[in-house]
C-alpha cells in the first residue's frame, strides 16, 4: 500500500500548484480571463502547453509524456483549487482521451502534439438531450456515403464546444437509439458544413454549446476506433473524466473548506470570532470529515481509472462519485451557510466553489445516477465476498 | 381532534382560490412560479389588488384596515396566496413597519403612514442587518445624533432587499453611545431620496439583484420621524421580528414547487420514459412530501394555539417552523434542479430576446439559479443556527 508521489509526480504538483497560485490566487483575474473571447485565458492555455500539461497523458511517441491518472488527479485538483476555467477536461480528458485510445497511428500523430503544443482544442460531441445521462442512448446518425460518412443530428452541453477546433462526435452507424451497440465516433472540424454551434456560459462560469449536425460530410479516416467499438471508447474516456471530475471537486473542496475555517477565525459576532461557537465547529469538523472521504474516493478512481475490467472500472467510477457528490454538497451548502450573507454574493469567491461543485455533480451522472450504477452492479462488496 | 377545516373556512379558501386565479394576471402567476424575474409593477399590480379586496392588511387593527379574522382565516389566505403563486403582499410594508407603527406610532405617523403602506404608495425597505452587525444586531453602529428637531444620521446599512425600489427604509440607528448595546437603540423612518444617501447593488451568486448596501452620510432626518420613545428600538424591533409567525415555513410555495417538480418529471426523458418512471425519484420526492405533511400539521397546531397567546410576542414555535421549513425549500428547488439535470447547466436568461434555437425546456434554465438563491433563507429573518439558539433557550432552558 502506497498513498505517496513519486519524486517526480512531487515535482510536477508543485509546478502545477504555482502555475495555478500565480494565475487564480487573485480572483479578479479570473474574472479577467472570463471576458476573453473563449472564456478563459489563451495566455494561460499556452503556459500549461509550455509546462507540458497538455501532453501530459500522451505516449511519448505522439508527443506527450506518458502520464497516468494521477498525474492528471495532480492537475485536476489543482484546476478545482484556483477555479481555473481552461479547458483542460474537454480538450486533455476528453478530446486527447478518445484520441489517445480510440485513433490510429496517423490520427494520433496527427492529432495529440498538437494538443501538447497548445495550437489544438477539442470537444467531446456526444450528449443528447432525450439521452440524459446514458452514454448509449444515441439519436444521431452516420450513414455511409460515397467512400466516407454523413452525420446529422443533434448534441446539447457539449463543454467548450463553443471554441473547440475539432469535435469528436458520437453517432449511430446501426440500430436504433437505445440500442448498446452499432455506435461510432468521428472527427469533425468544428468548422465543418453543416455544424451549427450555439454557445453559452453554464452556470459555474464555464463555457459549453448545443450543436447540431446537418448533412455534415466526412472523410473515412475520420472514424476513430474500429466501427462499433465506440461506446467501449465512451465508457472508458467517460471514466477517465469522472476521475478527473472527482479531484476537481476534491481541489474545490479543500480550497472551499480552508476558507471557510479562515473565516470563521476572523468574523466576529456577539464580541467573539463566530469559530467560537461549538454548533458551528462541529459543522466545519463534519465538513472536513466529508473532505477526507471524497480525497479517498478521488484517489481510488485515480488508481481505477486504467483497470482493465470495464465493469469494474465502471463501478468504482460510479461508487467514487457517490461519496464526491454527498461530500460536496454537504461542504459546499455548509460553506455557504456558515458564511452567512457574504457567501451569497457573485464578488466573493465561496459562492463560485460552490457553483462549480453543484455542476460537476451533474455531469456525466447525478447522485442518483451512479448509486444506481454501484446498486445494479451488487454493490461495492461483492468483489470482496468473492475474494474470501 | 380534527384536521379538516370548518364549512366557513372551507367555503373562504374556496373563495380565495377563485378570487386569486381570476383576478392576479397570469403572467405574473407564472414568472413567479418559474422563478423568473419580478418587476416592481408586477409587485405593485398584486399587493394592490389583494389591498382592494382587503386581503394584504387583514393582521393589521381594524381601524387601519384589518379584518377581525381567526387565526385559521389568516393562515388560510397565506397558504392559499404561495401555493397559487401569487407575489404576496410586500413583507416590508404590511408584516414589519406597519404593525409597528400600529403598535407604537404616534397619531400623526399612522394617518401619515398606514393607508399608504397598506396601499404600497409607499415602498419600505429594511435598514437593520450591517456589514458587522448580521446575527448580533444590537452591536449595530449607524449612529443618529440630535441637532435641533432633526438627526444627523451616518453609516452603513447592508443586505437591504429592494432597496432600489424602496421610497422609505425604516432603520435601526444608534442613538445612545453610552448604554448598553439593547439600550441604545432607535427606530426611525426616512426618505431613500434625502440627500446623503447611497444605495450601491450587490450581486447574489445566481445573478440576481436583490439586495444592497446602503450608505448614509450626514443624512438629516426629522424628530417627528422617530417611532416611539428613544432608545427603545429594539423592543420594537424584536415585536416586528416575533411577529412573522406563520407563514414563516412557506409551506404552500413548497407545495406549488413540488407540484411543479411532478409536472416536469413526467416531462422529462429518462430512460425509455420519463424521470417519474424512476422508483427512485419518487421514493425521493415521497420523502419530501412526508416532511412537508409534518410540518403542514405543526403549522396548523401553531395556528390553532395561536387564539390564546399575546399579539407581538415571540414564539419558539415559529423558530421551528423557520428551520424545517427554510430546510424543505431548500430541498424542493434542489428536486427541481435534478430534474432538469444537464439542462440545469446553461446559464441563459430565458428573458432575454434571442433568435437562437431554445437549449432546453425554460424552467429547467431556471433550476440551478433558484436554488443557488435559496441558500438564502437560511440565512436570512435569523439564521438558522441562532433559530436553534432560541430553541436551546426558550424552550429546552438550556
Ligand atoms: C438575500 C438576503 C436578504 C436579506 N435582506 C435583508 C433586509 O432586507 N434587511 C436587513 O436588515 N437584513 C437583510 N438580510 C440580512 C440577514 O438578516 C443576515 O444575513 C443575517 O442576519 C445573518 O447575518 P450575517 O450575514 O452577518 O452572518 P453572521 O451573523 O456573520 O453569521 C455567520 C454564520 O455564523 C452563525 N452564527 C452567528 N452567530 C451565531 C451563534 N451565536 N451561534 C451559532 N452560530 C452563529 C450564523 O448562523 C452563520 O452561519 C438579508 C440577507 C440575505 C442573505
Amino acid at each position: 500500500m502506497d498513498f505517496d508521489l513519486t519524486e517526480e509526480q512531487r515535482l510536477l504538483r508543485d509546478s502545477i500548484d504555482r502555475l495555478i497560485d500565480d494565475a487564480y490566487g487573485d480572483f479578479e483575474k479570473r474574472r479577467t480571463y472570463a471576458q476573453e473571447p473563449h472564456g478563459f485565458s489563451m495566455a494561460l492555455w499556452r503556459r500549461y502547453a509550455e509546462l507540458g500539461l497538455l501532453g501530459l497523458p500522451f505516449a511519448e511517441a505522439d508527443g506527450g509524456y506518458g502520464g497516468g491518472a494521477v498525474e492528471t488527479m495532480l492537475v485536476m485538483e489543482a484546476i478545482g483549487r484556483g477555479l481555473a476555467l481552461e479547458p483542460y477536461l474537454a480538450t486533455v480528458v476528453l478530446g486527447g482521451g478518445l484520441v489517445r485510445l480510440g485513433g490510429n497511428a496517423a490520427q494520433r500523430q496527427r492529432i495529440l502534439p498538437r494538443i501538447a503544443d497548445g495550437s489544438l482544442r477539442l470537444a467531446f460531441a456526444h450528449n443528447e438531450r432525450q439521452a440524459r445521462y446514458d452514454l448509449f442512448d444515441v439519436a444521431t446518425t452516420a450513414r455511409a456515403e460515397g467512400g466516407g460518412f454523413v452525420l446529422n443530428g443533434a448534441k446539447t452541453v457539449v463543454l467548450h464546444g463553443d471554441s473547440a477546433d475539432l469535435l469528436v462526435v458520437g453517432a449511430r452507424l446501426s440500430g436504433n437509439r437505445r440500442d448498446r451497440t452499432g455506435i461510432g465516433l468521428f472527427l469533425v472540424d468544428a468548422g465543418a458544413a453543416g455544424v451549427t454551434r450555439r454557445a453559452y456560459p453554464t452556470q459555474d462560469g464555464q463555457r459549453a454549446a448545443e450543436i447540431t449536425l446537418a448533412q455534415v460530410r466526412v472523410p473515412a479516416d475520420a472514424m476513430l476506433g474500429a466501427p462499433d467499438a465506440g461506446l467501449a471508447l465512451i465508457g472508458q474516456v467517460t471514466d477517465a473524466a469522472i476521475a478527473a471530475l472527482c479531484a476537481e471537486a476534491v481541489g474545490a473542496m479543500s480550497a472551499l473548506h480552508a476558507m471557510t475555517v479562515d473565516y470563521l477565525k476572523t468574523r466576529k459576532q456577539f464580541g467573539v470570532p463566530i469559530g467560537s461557537f461549538q454548533a458551528l465547529q462541529h459543522r466545519a469538523a463534519d465538513m472536513l470529515v466529508a473532505l477526507e472521504q471524497a480525497r479517498s474516493m478521488a484517489m481510488y478512481a485515480a488508481m481505477m481509472a486504467d483497470a482493465p475490467d470495464a465493469a469494474e472500472r465502471h463501478t468504482a467510477m460510479a461508487a467514487a462519485r457517490v461519496q464526491i457528490d454527498e461530500s460536496a454538497r454537504m461542504i459546499g451548502q455548509g460553506a455557504i451557510q456558515l458564511h452567512g450573507g457574504i457567501g451569497m454574493t457573485q464578488e466573493y469567491r465561496a459562492g463560485h466553489y460552490f457553483k462549480r461543485l453543484t455542476m460537476i455533480g451533474l455531469l456525466f451522472g447525478d447522485t442518483a445516477h451512479h448509486l444506481k450504477t454501484v446498486a445494479a452492479a451488487g454493490g461495492l462488496s461483492a468483489d470482496e465476498a468473492a475474494e474470501t | 381532534m380534527d384536521l379538516r377545516f370548518t364549512p366557513e373556512e372551507i367555503a373562504f379558501r374556496d373563495e380565495v382560490r377563485s378570487f386569486l386565479r381570476r383576478e392576479i394576471p397570469a403572467d405574473i402567476r407564472a414568472r413567479l412560479s418559474e422563478g423568473r424575474h419580478l418587476s416592481k409593477q408586477d409587485m405593485v399590480t398584486c399587493h394592490r389588488i389583494l389591498h382592494q379586496r382587503g386581503w394584504a392588511v387583514p393582521h393589521w387593527p381594524r381601524e387601519w384596515g384589518g379584518q377581525d379574522w381567526s387565526p385559521v382565516f389568516h393562515y388560510i389566505l397565506g397558504e392559499e396566496i404561495q401555493r397559487a403563486a401569487v407575489p404576496p403582499p410586500l413583507a416590508f410594508n404590511v408584516s414589519m413597519v406597519g404593525p409597528v407603527i400600529a403598535q407604537f406610532g404616534s397619531e400623526a405617523q399612522k394617518r401619515r403612514f398606514l393607508p399608504a403602506t397598506a396601499n404600497l404608495d409607499i415602498w419600505w425597505c429594511q435598514g437593520f442587518s450591517e456589514p458587522g452587525s448580521g446575527s448580533d444586531l444590537a452591536s449595530l453602529r449607524t449612529r443618529a445624533e440630535r441637532d435641533g428637531d432633526h438627526y444627523i444620521v451616518n453609516g452603513q446599512k447592508t443586505w437591504t432587499t429592494l432597496a432600489q425600489y424602496a421610497d422609505w427604509i425604516f432603520c435601526l440607528v444608534r442613538t445612545n453611545r453610552e448604554a448598553k448595546k439593547q439600550e441604545g437603540i432607535s427606530f426611525l423612518l426616512f426618505e431613500m431620496t434625502s440627500p446623503g444617501i447611497t444605495v450601491r447593488p450587490i450581486v447574489t451568486i445566481d445573478g440576481g439583484r436583490e439586495v444592497n448596501e446602503v450608505f448614509f452620510d450626514n443624512v438629516r432626518v426629522p424628530v417627528e420621524n422617530l417611532v416611539g420613545q428613544e432608545n427603545r428600538g429594539w423592543d420594537y424591533a424584536k415585536f416586528l421580528l416575533g411577529n412573522e409567525r406563520t407563514g414563516i415555513a412557506r409551506i404552500g410555495l413548497t407545495k406549488e414547487r413540488l407540484a411543479r417538480a411532478r409536472q416536469f418529471a413526467r416531462e422529462t426523458p429518462a430512460g425509455d420514459g420519463t424521470v417519474w418512471d424512476d422508483p427512485d425519484f419518487r421514493r425521493r420526492l415521497a420523502l419530501i412530501e412526508v416532511q412537508l405533511k409534518a410540518l403542514e400539521i405543526t403549522q396548523m397546531r401553531v395556528v390553532a394555539g395561536a387564539r390564546n397567546r399575546e399579539a407581538g410576542r415571540p414564539d419558539p414555535n415559529s423558530s421551528i417552523l423557520k428551520i424545517k421549513g427554510s430546510e424543505l425549500q431548500q430541498a424542493a428547488t434542489e428536486l427541481l434542479m435534478e430534474i432538469a439535470g444537464p439542462c440545469a447547466l446553461p446559464a441563459v436568461d430565458p428573458d432575454e430576446p434571442t433568435n437562437e434555437p431554445p437549449i432546453g425546456p425554460e424552467w429547467a434554465m431556471l433550476t440551478a439559479p433558484t436554488y443557488f438563491n435559496y441558500r438564502k433563507v437560511s440565512i436570512y429573518g435569523g439564521s438558522n443556527e441562532i433559530q436553534r439558539n432560541i430553541i436551546a433557550k426558550a424552550f429546552l432552558g438550556l
